[in-house]
């Protein structure tokens, strides 16, 4: 796979109020690329994916996006660039219907490939579809997992920002979601960086992977290289694998 | 189970007893300083009180005997319908609707469209201003306020506090630069809307960042402010005197609604002088505003705006992370409510033919927003019989002199509106609280169409 750069985090450090919650931080995601970032509680994973995201900005240095530095854009408009993010905790719109979640989505567009990538998100998830004029607070955890993925790539992201996607679900529904990502990432060549407490199941999915401990990236290498590295298994794999 | 359900049971009408007393003794703790004791001043303009026992007994006695019915006989039979229901497995909710649920709306539009004429034929002109002028026009306002306001607290979700802020700019807006350059109607009608969305956006700007309570209390300033300022500024405003003699509208400049004018509406049609066709004519002029409003509305849920306000409403961040710009999608949904509010103001200030900060309280914001969140936020219809029971029952209210013979004859049921205004939003608040139409239309749908349930429809119910 031709090592083309799409996201490139350097040395970015990123305070709430004088608190550092990154320091200095190096991450790389190259196209069509898996990548996790794992790590502890507190360790910086999701300030990092909100800081790529432009909610907190960085306060010291830079985050290109396809060749454009994103740093000090707003939000929204690194959305538009086609970073798409399924945010920690799902955040899908409770009172709206599964299929208003996933126009939600498609906005960026304005509903241009709305009907065929619809149609796309229900054969990925199925549930979705019987699902779909049911209100999504009213989903289970797994099924809001999924729309909050669907909404995500109704968007056609370039970069599909996961946090914590298997976040309180059972096993066999993070399997479930995970063998969805690798199958879009096989099919599609859809680049997607990954955050994940669940070690195993992430690196094993991954490419590449990340370990950050308290704000700093401290290891790096292949998804196999991680797995078999006696620190990390020590740390994160031991005891905690399903 | 069953056997303490059934009326008359011993256990039950104990019970019965036993609230309907403590439901005695609230009322009288409760009412003993607003009904029982009342001041007065006395020839030497001192103020002094004197006491009420018996209205206070009346009241007493309704509480309580309000309350031994309610326990005693109408909550077991209620029970037992529903128990009955239950057994016998008919949903409360059956699919097929009567005739008159599923063409509900349009039964209604014709009905207000016919409403004036009706009033006309069956209680004559004199009557009829009652009926078209306190009945008709003055819910219609309320419904277009509510309406207006339902955009910010309904659909985007902004807790807006201090809307009667915009009707003021509105009103204000028509009464000023009708009477100091004599701007027509039609013509101040759109600038005064456009007034108040410019107002909408500049009280938008600062408060971007606020949510929730921090939002309402700054809305809530906003309001008092324009309000000061109209007292105070009496250059202008001509303080709390208050602005007379503003200008009718005519009709749409053909025909005017001034007695002694050469092209009054009354010679042209060769009418009998009286001012209910001036209020007819109002009433038409408010029923499309607050059609326009609800067209509006519904037309912006469906296109991206609307559904930005509406995805606002459920979670800011997500909605950041899609792409949507929150800040200008807040700004629209502040100026588009505002726009209406200023519609609103105007025509209530061609209406009146007097404005005066007196009519811009907090009270009047309140009363817009009790009504948006008693017909269930978002919902058109809701909100629309809400305005209806709420201002339409004021009205009612002063037509009551019949409860001068519970009350006593110094017994004016006006008074008493806002402590009945309060009972009835208790009231549906407990059985609905949702409000009165809590459901949520989707507006998008592959193949079934289904209202979202109003008993989830809960805010951050995740």
């Amino acid at each position: 796979m031709a090592a083309e750069n799409l996201l490139k985090v350097q040395a970015v450090e990123t305070y709430y109020g004088n608190i550092r919650a990154l320091a200095g931080v190096d991450v790389e995601v190259n196209k069509g690329e898996i990548v996790s970032l794992i790590g502890a509680n507190g360790a910086g994973k999701s300030t990092l994916m909100m800081t790529i995201c432009g909610s907190p900005q960085a306060r010291a240095g830079t985050i290109v996006f396809d060749g454009e530095d994103i740093t000090k854009l707003p939000t929204h408009l690194i959305a538009r660039r086609r970073i798409a993010q399924s945010p920690e905790g799902r955040r899908i719109f409770p009172r709206m219907t599964v299929y208003e979640n996933l126009q939600m989505g498609a906005g960026l567009d304005n509903l241009k490939y709305f009907n065929e990538d619809v149609e796309k998100i229900f054969t990925l998830f199925p549930r979705l579809k019987e699902r779909q004029s049911q209100r999504g607070g009213t989903l289970s955890g797994g099924e809001q997992q999924m729309l909050s993925i669907g909404r995500a790539l109704m968007a056609r992201p370039k970069l599909l920002l996961l946090d914590e996607p298997s976040l309180g679900l059972a096993p066999l529904i993070v399997k479930g979601i995970f063998e969805a990502i690798k199958k879009l990432n096989q099919e599609e060549g859809l680049t997607v960086f990954l955050v994940e407490q669940n070690a195993f199941a992430a690196l094993k999915l991954s490419d590449r992977g990340y370990v950050m401990v308290n704000g700093k990236v401290t290891m790096s290498g292949s998804g196999k290289e991680l797995l078999a590295n006696p620190e990390v298994r020590a740390a994160y794999l031991e005891g905690g694998r399903h | 189970m069953t056997a303490a359900t059934e009326t008359g049971h011993p256990s039950v009408l104990a019970k019965a007893v036993r609230e309907g007393i403590f439901a005695g003794v609230i009322s009288f703790l409760m009412f003993l300083l607003f009904v029982g004791i009342e001041t007065y001043q006395d020839i030497n303009n001192a103020l002094v009180w004197r006491t009420r026992w018996g209205l206070l007994a009346i009241f007493v006695l309704v509480a309580a005997v309000g309350r031994f019915l309610t326990v005693g006989f109408i909550k077991p039979h209620l029970d037992q319908r529903k128990l009955a229901k239950a057994k016998s497995g008919v949903l409360e909710i059956s699919e097929s609707k009567s005739f008159f649920h599923r063409h509900f709306l349009k039964i209604a539009l014709i009905f207000l469209l016919v409403y004036p004429f009706l009033s006309l034929l069956i209680v004559g002109k004199q009557g009829s201003l009652k009926y078209v002028d306190n009945f008709g026009i003055q819910i219609l306002i309320y419904v277009m306020l509510a309406w207006g306001l339902n955009i910010v607290v309904g659909l985007a979700g902004l807790l807006d506090l201090g809307y009667v802020a915009f009707y003021a700019v509105g009103a204000y807006s028509y009464a000023l630069l009708s009477s100091y350059f004599g701007f027509s109607f039609w013509l101040l009608l759109p600038m005064s809307g456009i007034l108040a969305a410019l107002w909408g956006v500049i009280l938008g700007f600062p408060v971007l960042r606020l949510r929730g309570d921090y939002l309402a209390i700054v809305t809530l300033a906003f309001g008092e402010i324009i309000r000061l300022v109209l007292i105070n500024w009496t250059d202008v405003t001509k303080g709390t005197f208050g602005i007379s003699g503003i200008a009718k509208a005519s009709f749409f400049g053909i025909w005017s609604f001034d007695t002694g004018s050469a092209s009054s509406f009354v010679k042209a049609w060769g009418l009998s002088p009286s001012s209910v066709y001036y209020k007819i004519f109002l009433f038409y002029i408010i029923l499309a505003l607050c059609m326009l409003t609800a067209y509006v509305t519904i037309q912006l849920r469906r296109m991206p705006i609307g559904r930005a306000w509406e995805a606002l409403r459920e979670d800011e961040i997500a909605c950041r992370s899609l792409g949507i710009n929150t800040v200008t999608t807040k700004l629209t949904a502040f100026a588009t409510g505002a726009m209406f509010g200023g519609f609103a103001g105007a025509f209530f200030a061609t209406r009146q033919g007097f404005v005066s900060p007196e009519s811009f309280v907090f009270l009047e914001s309140a009363v817009i927003l009790a009504i948006v969140v008693l017909g269930g936020m978002g919902s058109l219809t809701g909100i629309a019989i809400a305005a209806m029971v709420m201002v339409g029952g004021t009205e009612v209210l002063r037509e009551m002199s019949f409860l001068k013979v519970v009350f006593g004859p110094d017994f004016t049921p006006e008074l008493y509106r806002m402590l009945l205004f309060g009972l009835a939003m208790i009231i549906v608040m407990l059985f609905k609280p949702r409000g009165f139409v809590g459901s949520r239309e989707p507006t998008a749908f592959l193949k079934e169409r289904r209202a979202v349930s109003g008993s989830f429809t809960k805010e951050g119910h995740g």
